[in-house]
Order: C-alpha cells, then sequence, then structure tokens
C-alpha cells in the first residue's frame, strides 16, 4: 500500500511490528495498541520513533499520558464508511495538542482525502496506487469550506467577514 | 429568499466537478459499485427498482420561480417529464441516467440547487416551517438558522460518515408544521426571558422500525451556541452509536439506552470543550447570514377586496377559499396552500408543465416564491387577497386547485412498490383508492381534518406511525397486507399511531379506513372534535370493535 506523506508518495520508514516480534535493533517502529499498552514505557525509552495503531472503537483518550511521546498515531477506517476516526483525529489534534504523524490506515480511498485532512490527518495509507498517484489533483478539489477545523483553513463564516471589513476598509 | 453568495457557489460548483469525477471513474470501472455506493448516495441518487432515482434538496422548503422552472426543466430532459415531491422538502426525479448525472447537477447548480447530503449515513436536508417567514404568530424567520445549519453540516469533515442518516428540522412557531419531534435533532426557536434568542434542543425523534418521539435534551440553548451544542451532539454520536446493526445505529436508540440524562451529560460534557471555540456564532456572522435573505416589500392593501367579496358568490371559489387559504403576517395577503393530491393521482407528484405554469403564478402573484411542506404539497407564501379569484382560476386551469388540503384525501404517502426497492408494498395505488373513495367533497368537509398517512415498509418514509391513520404496508406470503393505527400525530403534540388490529389484505383497505371514519362520525362528541381528538378521548377499542365485528 502506497503511503502518501507531506503530499508525496514516500517509503514508509516505520517497521510495523507484530504483537509477539522482538522490536529491531534500531529504526522506527508501529505497534499495535494492545501491545504499546501493554508495556509503554519500554517502548517509549527506546531512542527511536514509536508509532501506535490506535482502534476506532476505543477512547482516544486512554492514549493522553504518551501523546507527547509518540511520534505517530495511526487511526482506523476498517471500511470508509466508518467515520470515527474522524472525531478521533480531531480530538488527538484540536484538544490534545497531538503534532506528531498523524496517519489514516484502512480502506482509504480519494474520496475521503479532503475530509481526512480537515480532520488533522498528514499521512494517508492509500488502498489503491491510482489514488495515491492522484493525491495532489484530489485535495485541490475544494477551495471553500463552511466548518472551522483545527487544520487552519479558512471557514466560509471567516471568510465573510474578512471580505467585508476588507471592503468597508476601502480595500 | 437566501441568496448564495460567492463562496456558496464555488462550493456547490466544486461538488459538481467532483461528482463528475466520480461517476467518470465508475462508468470505467475505476470504482466498484461498493466504493461508488456511498459516494453516490452522499449526492442523492439511490439505485431503485426501474432506474436510478435522483433526491435535490430544497432546503428549509423555499424555492424561488426560477428554481422551480429549473427542476422541471430537469424533470423534462433528464426524466420523464414529473418530479415527486418527498416528505423532506426534497424532490425526486425517478428515470434519470447515470450518465446524464452531472449534467443534471451542473444545470441545477446555476440556480443555487444541489444535491448533496439528500442520502446516506450524513446530515440530510435541514428542513423547516414551510409558512416560515410569513405565518402570523412567529418568533422569528427560522430559516436563518435553518441556512446556519445547512452550511455547517454541508460537507462536515468529521460527520460525513455517521452511523446512520441524521436530520434537523426547525420550527419558530407554536404549532409544529416542521414534524421537529419526529427528528434526529428538532429545533423549537423561542425567546428565553432576557428576549435571547435560542432552541429547546430535542434529540433522538425518528420513525421507521422503532420510532421514538424526539426527547427535550436542553430547554435552551442560546443562538450564539448552536452550532457548538449541535456538534457536541454529533460528536458523541459520532464516536458511541451503534455500527454493528444498521436497525439500531440511529442516534434515537444510543439516546434509548444510554437513556436521555446519560446522554443529555456526556454531550454536556463534550459541549463545556467547545462552546467557546470557533464555532461560536458572533451577531456579525448571524446578521452576514440574514442580509442574504430578502424579503418582499408588501403594499397597504384591505383585508377584504372588492374582488374578493365579489368572489365570495362563486360556491367553488368559496370551496377552496376555505380549504387552501391561511392568514398571512401581512394585511391583505394570504399563504395559499396547492394541493398535490388530486383525485386519483399519485400524492406529491407535479408534472413539468405544472412546475413552469406555476413558477409563472409566482412571479404574477407572490413574489416570485414557492414553498414546499412535508406534507407533500407546495404554497405561494405571498398572495394578495384581491388576487384569490384569479389566482383560483389559473390554478384550477392547471389541475392544482384541489380543495382537500388537510382532509382526508390529502394523504402523505411513499413512492411505494412500484418504485422503491426497499418496500413491501404498494403505496401508491392504495392512496389513489382512499381518494377517490373520499373524492366527495362535502363528505370530507364533515370529515374534517384528517391525515392518512402509507408507508410500503418499515422504514416509514410515509410517516404512517404519525397519520392519524397510519397504514403501513408488509409482505405476507408472498402477499401485500396492511398494517393500520390511529392517533398518531406529528405536530407539537407528536404521538406514535396505535394498532387498530390484524393486517388486512390490499383490497379491503379502502373499506376499513371507510369503516374507521364512519366509526369516528357516530363516536365524535361535536362535529369539531377532530378525528384524532376523538381517538385521544375514546382510545382504540370502540374503533377496533367497529371496524373488526364484521370481519
Amino acid at each position: 500500500m502506497p503511503l502518501v506523506r507531506g503530499g508525496k508518495i514516500q517509503n514508509d520508514d516505520y517497521v510495523h511490528l507484530a504483537d509477539d516480534a522482538a522490536p529491531p535493533e534500531s529504526g522506527a517502529v508501529l505497534v499495535s495498541a494492545v501491545r504499546f499498552l501493554a508495556d509503554p514505557e519500554s517502548l517509549l525509552q527506546r531512542r527511536q520513533k514509536v508509532g501506535v495503531i490506535w482502534p476506532n472503537n476505543r477512547d482516544i483518550e486512554d492514549l493522553l499520558p504518551y501523546v507527547e511521546r509518540l511520534a505517530l498515531i495511526a487511526l482506523v477506517f476498517p471500511s470508509f464508511r466508518d467515520g470515527r476516526a474522524y472525531s478521533q483525529a480531531r480530538l488527538l489534534r484540536e484538544r490534545y495538542f497531538f503534532h506528531g504523524e498523524l496517519r489514516a490506515t484502512g480502506q482509504v480511498l480519494r474520496d475521503q482525502f479532503v475530509f481526512m485532512l480537515r480532520a488533522g490527518f498528514d499521512a494517508f495509507d492509500v488502498r489503491k496506487q491510482a489514488d495515491a498517484e492522484a493525491y495532489t489533483q484530489t485535495v485541490k478539489r475544494y477551495s471553500v469550506f463552511y466548518q472551522p477545523t483545527g487544520d487552519g483553513r479558512v471557514a466560509a463564516p471567516f471568510r465573510r467577514l474578512q471580505l467585508r471589513h476588507s471592503e468597508s476598509a476601502g480595500l | 429568499m437566501y441568496a448564495y453568495d460567492e463562496i456558496d457557489r464555488t462550493l456547490i460548483n466544486e461538488r459538481v466537478s467532483e461528482f463528475r469525477d466520480q461517476v467518470k471513474r465508475r462508468l470505467t470501472g475505476e470504482l466498484t459499485e461498493d466504493e461508488f455506493k456511498m459516494l453516490r448516495l452522499q449526492n442523492g441518487v439511490y439505485l431503485q427498482l426501474h432506474a436510478y432515482m435522483f433526491r435535490v434538496a430544497i432546503p428549509y422548503g423555499t424555492l424561488s420561480s426560477k428554481q422551480l422552472r429549473r427542476l422541471a426543466h430537469v424533470a423534462r430532459r433528464y426524466d420523464r417529464g414529473y418530479g415527486h415531491f418527498t416528505t423532506r422538502q426534497n424532490i425526486q426525479f425517478n428515470w434519470i441516467k447515470l450518465a446524464e448525472l452531472p449534467d443534471a447537477l451542473a444545470d441545477l447548480a446555476e440556480v443555487s440547487i444541489h444535491a448533496m447530503q439528500t442520502s446516506g449515513n450524513n446530515t440530510r436536508n435541514v428542513t423547516s416551517d414551510q409558512w416560515a417567514g410569513v405565518v402570523p404568530g412567529e418568533v422569528e424567520d427560522p430559516r436563518i438558522w435553518s441556512e446556519v445549519l445547512r452550511q455547517y453540516t454541508t460537507l462536515h469533515p468529521e460527520f460525513s460518515f455517521l452511523p446512520r442518516k441524521f436530520k434537523f428540522a426547525i420550527t419558530a412557531h407554536p404549532h409544529d408544521r416542521a414534524a421537529i419531534k419526529i427528528h434526529d435533532i428538532g429545533l423549537r426557536l423561542h425567546k428565553n426571558e432576557q428576549g435571547e434568542t435560542g432552541f429547546e434542543v430535542m434529540v433522538g425523534g425518528g420513525l421507521g422500525r422503532t420510532p421514538f418521539i424526539a426527547k427535550t435534551i436542553r430547554p435552551f440553548v442560546h443562538g450564539r451556541d448552536l452550532l457548538s451544542y449541535v456538534e457536541a451532539i454529533m460528536r458523541v454520536y459520532n464516536r458511541y452509536g451503534r455500527r454493528d446493526n444498521i436497525y439500531k445505529a440511529r442516534i434515537k436508540i444510543l439516546v434509548h439506552e444510554l437513556g436521555i440524562e446519560k446522554f443529555g451529560a456526556e454531550v454536556e460534557e463534550e459541549w463545556q470543550q467547545i462552546r467557546d471555540g470557533s464555532l461560536r456564532l458572533d451577531d456579525e456572522t448571524i446578521e452576514d447570514i440574514r442580509s442574504r435573505f430578502s424579503y418582499p416589500t408588501y403594499e397597504k392593501l384591505p383585508h377584504m377586496p372588492e374582488e374578493l367579496r365579489k368572489a365570495a358568490h362563486d360556491p367553488l371559489f368559496e370551496r377552496w377559499r376555505r380549504n387552501a387559504v391561511f392568514p398571512h403576517k401581512a394585511t391583505g395577503y394570504s399563504i395559499v396552500t396547492i394541493s398535490l393530491k388530486p383525485v386519483g393521482g399519485p400524492p406529491g407528484d407535479a408534472t413539468a408543465d405544472q412546475m413552469d405554469a406555476l413558477a409563472d403564478l409566482a412571479d404574477k402573484y407572490s413574489f416570485g416564491e414557492i414553498r414546499v411542506g412535508h406534507e407533500q404539497n407546495l404554497a405561494l407564501p405571498h398572495v394578495a387577497r384581491r388576487d384569490l379569484p384569479e389566482l383560483w382560476k389559473a390554478l384550477d386551469a392547471i389541475g392544482l386547485a384541489t380543495p382537500n388540503v388537510n382532509l382526508v384525501s390529502d394523504i402523505i404517502a411513499c413512492p411505494g412498490l412500484d418504485y422503491c426497492s426497499l418496500a413491501n408494498a404498494r403505496s401508491i395505488p392504495i392512496a389513489q383508492e382512499l381518494t377517490r373513495r373520499f373524492a366527495n367533497h362535502d363528505t370530507a368537509s364533515l370529515i374534517g381534518r384528517l391525515h392518512i398517512n402509507i408507508s410500503g415498509c418499515i422504514n416509514a418514509c410515509g410517516h404512517h406511525h404519525v397519520g392519524h391513520i397510519g397504514i403501513l404496508g408488509v409482505e405476507k406470503n408472498g402477499e401485500e397486507f396492511y398494517q393500520i393505527t390511529i392517533g398518531g400525530r406529528a405536530d407539537e403534540k407528536a404521538e406514535l399511531g396505535v394498532l387498530i388490529g390484524p393486517a388486512v389484505p390490499y383490497g379491503e383497505v379502502a373499506d376499513v379506513i371507510e369503516d374507521i371514519v364512519e366509526a369516528y362520525l357516530a363516536l365524535r362528541a361535536a362535529p369539531d372534535e377532530l378525528f384524532v381528538d376523538t381517538v385521544k378521548r375514546l382510545g382504540v377499542e370502540p374503533f377496533r370493535e367497529r371496524v373488526y365485528a364484521t370481519r
């Protein structure tokens, strides 16, 4: 599955570690929530980056004690129709100030890229090669947004006020 | 009318381009049907029995004449020359071709109409009182807030893949014409003691397999907090709503399983985190939306003009006027309801020619504005009373002056087995037969207000649970049977109907309804006691006895 990060298809620098596999000597690792929670400290003490795959039916709040030390949180879309991870993503970014990589995994398709970006995702395990290649075009589909989220894009209400104020200022 | 600004226009045009690309990928096989299904549903496209069905939103039931003409154009150019108005202020076209859909959408976008989120597991078209802004006694125009919500819910980045569909309705009048208590979120606009605008928020209403009347979660949410409060509800639902069983996935089940107190506490906790954040609406933002609504400049006209006095001698005119003309907040003006329930016709259908003609009449007599109500009728919201006689003649000429508004033949019905792939039984022919049985206007007037609602399956698109008489089609050993309930209502006193007895076969439905109506006429305490009040007073039993005694 191609990984899109920073707008480009990239190699995944994380090693996906099975629950019973020994961690490699070096390199970034990505582990399941079960494995992570069994012994978070020993993983976090590694010098290398640690990421966790967090299921969408478990409160994201359980991860709060570790958020600052995690380099990557991967949220799961078992089907693209299951939208729980959008809420988890926004909470992580907007309420719990997670600044690491927020990766969408599972059935990640191009028609959800814009929603995912707006919810705070910045990396995508894309299911189909063609979708990954279409990333740059697809995320330009929309230039206006009605809702304010934490992604920094200017939402319609604020933009309208800006427009009005600049008009009244004669600009 | 709300006038789109550049942002609104850009957004729907971008949505049309996106959908065009999605259709193209489906037609080339790049998208599987499973992947495409949700994408097309999010734009109102269902695959029905015979063809694709296309559902277009008419937010809060307001249309301009230009928009109505464009709907007529879509009916004519891409469909078979007619459209079907639904119970949620949408219009459906039943014979659309997938390859032509993007063009139909582009045509609609030119007049600020879209089909975004008219189906799928997302927030649906925001509905409201079809008399908003014109009815006397309204707190304020609920469409301002409906538009705020329309924008907020459109392509929401967090709530576009909810456990199940999600419907909002708003009213600002003591008499609820928007059926807010059978919506996922029902909003009753009112003022607090300080005179500030806010909402009683109700949650968890809905019909379908497990019907519930919405419960009040908060008696007053200030207008400035509307979006943050709604977001809190939606977030709790998105996180915790059931996804294991689509029949238990609506918010009503979550509210029911947690109980309204616990659900309310969850929402409260979430809301406290976000209420002062970026969703807080300042006065300037509200005013900005309000300023994009235009209102007619009414003339100073007499309440009883000469034209009306003269026409009163015509009994046919009088019959229509008494039935279809309603008070307006401006003296000398009326609201005119246009029945889409002709005798023998499918409820809610209008032909392209009727739509065009009505658009012309709206230009001539109603400041170019038309409304769509959840009862599947239309309205002209600003008719000068002096014009009523002329308008009546013109409506009659195009088959839109049936004087049966709110009467027994003003039936709400879903498309049923004639069109719908979910249906177990036919709805339309039942409705047609009933309109023939009760075609005599004097009899219908004698019976008085009586709402019959028909659904062809348990999904309840015809709102059978809240019909004064509800008819639900079921399938028994390969045959169409119908369960009949009485005593339901969808207004401010919303209640679910009670089953009157065993289901009856297709051929007996109209007879049973006639028996129920006869029982009512015999049982009512006075001619002005409505059917639904007689049922309330006496319960189901006396009706059951009379209907089933001979069966």
